[in-house]
């Protein structure tokens, strides 16, 4: 691992301050970016640590519109949590399906977010064409194995899946991002707009400008959001990252949705929520040919490659499964 | 960067390298090799110890950032006259393992599974311990193992 040195802020003030240093980087639960750093991918001169900072918010706070979670709290802390279980499942369900419970018991949720793409071809350093890791390279992933790569959102730079499962959960429910700013003003961000789709510069993967700090999370908590899953689909049953997941919440009356709220993961370059599959769904009897023609809608747009040309439909699949799994007797 | 930490109730005292991960401190500087180097990359689930009381991977930890925390590894199970943690116990008893490589990081990860409230069924205990591998694929002696100690550890 490349040399680097560690500080130890005592509260987000300095901690701001030192991550405005050049290839500095925050470090918080540290299983992303340690792990990058040994394999040779990220290279940051200076980690600021984020479990120093006193002020930083480790706290999950219900208020009468939502959840709000620190960016802080673990995402072990956040799956467990009675409030975010019986409010928000789809939230809870897409913690609980990632990772492992070690990784869980140290990744936080702002860290979380910001998790880099499985791409082998980003992660092997020995593959010298990859737009996210050399811009300008070439992409080695469009002719490679491609698997595991993206049918959504894709470009001829890159291919490269967004991993993580909670960012869909929290796109799909509206939720926002409170960030406090290097010229020390907050802002807020909805999650969906955290990322940006790779176009021409792969390398460019969030709207947050370098050293900006993720606060908090908020998830409104619609009535009718207990009424939501997340649903993922592996190679493996357990600790692998989604070939195809559906988070979904249904909104219904008698059995005739009244709104829906659909993300997919797995299968696309940022976390990916689906308003076409949510106005399909709108003013439908919820059942197999509805939930099949908000499937239709959702991936109408795939750009599938030979090798995962089969995720188009598991995704299909994967969220009719999902929607028609909150239409049952467990649920009415 | 000179750190304190505690390693099995012992005070340890040292000077290390930012970018030591706990793994290497225990291993190198501590001389405790009972936690494994498998992956070295968070995948296997080998190097698994608790900080705090909480399940971690040591080999993403940097050692640097633990000032005064409390470690526990394989060797501080055991009581002080030799008696075998129960969890030691039980996969000796139900024969959980074979070569023994992932054996450490599984009984510490059991620990941690079973104080986290997430060793109720077969299933729960499955996918709690999914995060320690066994390429010599004792899973089910392993969930045996851990569903015989649980109520040994509850009562403690």
């Amino acid at each position: 691992m490349q040399e680097f040195s560690l500080s130890f802020p005592a509260s987000i003030e300095p901690a701001m301050r030192a991550a405005a240093a050049p290839a500095a980087s925050y470090l918080a639960g540290g299983t992303n970016i340690i792990d990058l750093m040994k394999i040779g991918v990220a290279s940051p001169a200076q980690l600021v640590d984020l479990g120093t900072p006193a002020d930083l918010d480790r706290s999950i706070v219900t208020t009468p519109d939502g959840l709000r979670l620190g960016s802080g709290v673990t995402m072990a802390q956040a799956a467990d949590h009675p409030d975010v279980k019986r409010l928000l499942p789809a939230v809870a369900e897409s913690l609980r399906l990632a990772a492992s419970p070690q990784l869980r018991n140290m990744a936080t949720l702002g860290g979380n977010l910001l998790q880099r793409t499985r791409c082998g071809y980003f992660r092997d350093t020995d593959w010298q064409a990859c737009n996210k890791r050399a811009p300008g390279s070439g992409c080695a992933a469009l002719d490679g194995v491609n698997r595991r790569h993206a049918v959504l959102g894709t470009s001829p730079s890159c291919i490269a899946t967004y991993p993580g499962d909670l960012a869909v959960a929290l796109a799909a429910l509206e939720a926002e991002l409170e960030l406090r700013l290097p010229c020390g003003a907050s802002r807020r961000l909805a999650v969906e707009k955290l990322h940006r789709l790779p176009g021409d510069t792969p390398h460019l993967e969030t709207e947050l400008e370098p050293g900006t700090l993720i606060t908090a999370l908020f998830v409104p908590t619609r009535a009718w959001f207990w009424r939501s899953t997340y649903l993922k689909i592996r190679d493996r049953q357990s600790y692998d990252f989604a070939l195809a997941s559906a988070a979904v919440a249904l909104d219904l009356d008698g059995g005739v949705v009244r709104e829906a709220r659909v993300g997919l993961g797995g299968i696309a370059t940022k976390p990916w929520r689906s308003r076409e599959a949510e106005a399909a769904l709108a003013g439908q009897v919820l059942g197999e040919a509805s939930a099949r023609r908000a499937a239709d809608a959702a991936l109408a747009d795939a750009e599938p490659r030979p090798a995962n040309r089969f995720r188009v439909e598991l995704a299909r699949r994967t969220l009719v499964r999902a929607l028609l799994s909150l239409g049952g007797a467990n649920h009415a | 960067m000179d750190i304190v930490l505690h390693v099995n109730g012992r005070r340890v005292a040292l000077s290390v390298e930012p970018r030591t991960s706990l793994l290497d401190l225990l291993r190198e500087h501590v001389g405790l090799t009972g936690c494994k180097k498998g992956c070295d990359l968070g995948q296997c689930g080998a190097c698994t110890v608790l900080v705090n009381g909480r399940r971690v991977l040591s080999c993403l930890t940097l050692a640097a950032r633990l000032g005064q925390a409390e470690i526990t590894t394989i060797e501080g199970l055991a009581g002080h006259d030799g008696t075998l943690h129960p969890l030691q116990q039980a996969f000796l008893d139900h024969d959980a393992f074979q070569c023994g490589y992932c054996t450490p990081g599984q009984i510490l990860s059991a620990l941690g599974c079973i104080r986290e409230g997430h060793a109720g069924s077969d299933d729960e205990i499955r996918d709690y311990m999914s995060g320690n591998l066994c390429r010599c694929a004792a899973y089910p002696n392993i969930v045996a193992a851990i569903r015989s100690a649980r109520p040994l550890l509850e009562d403690a």
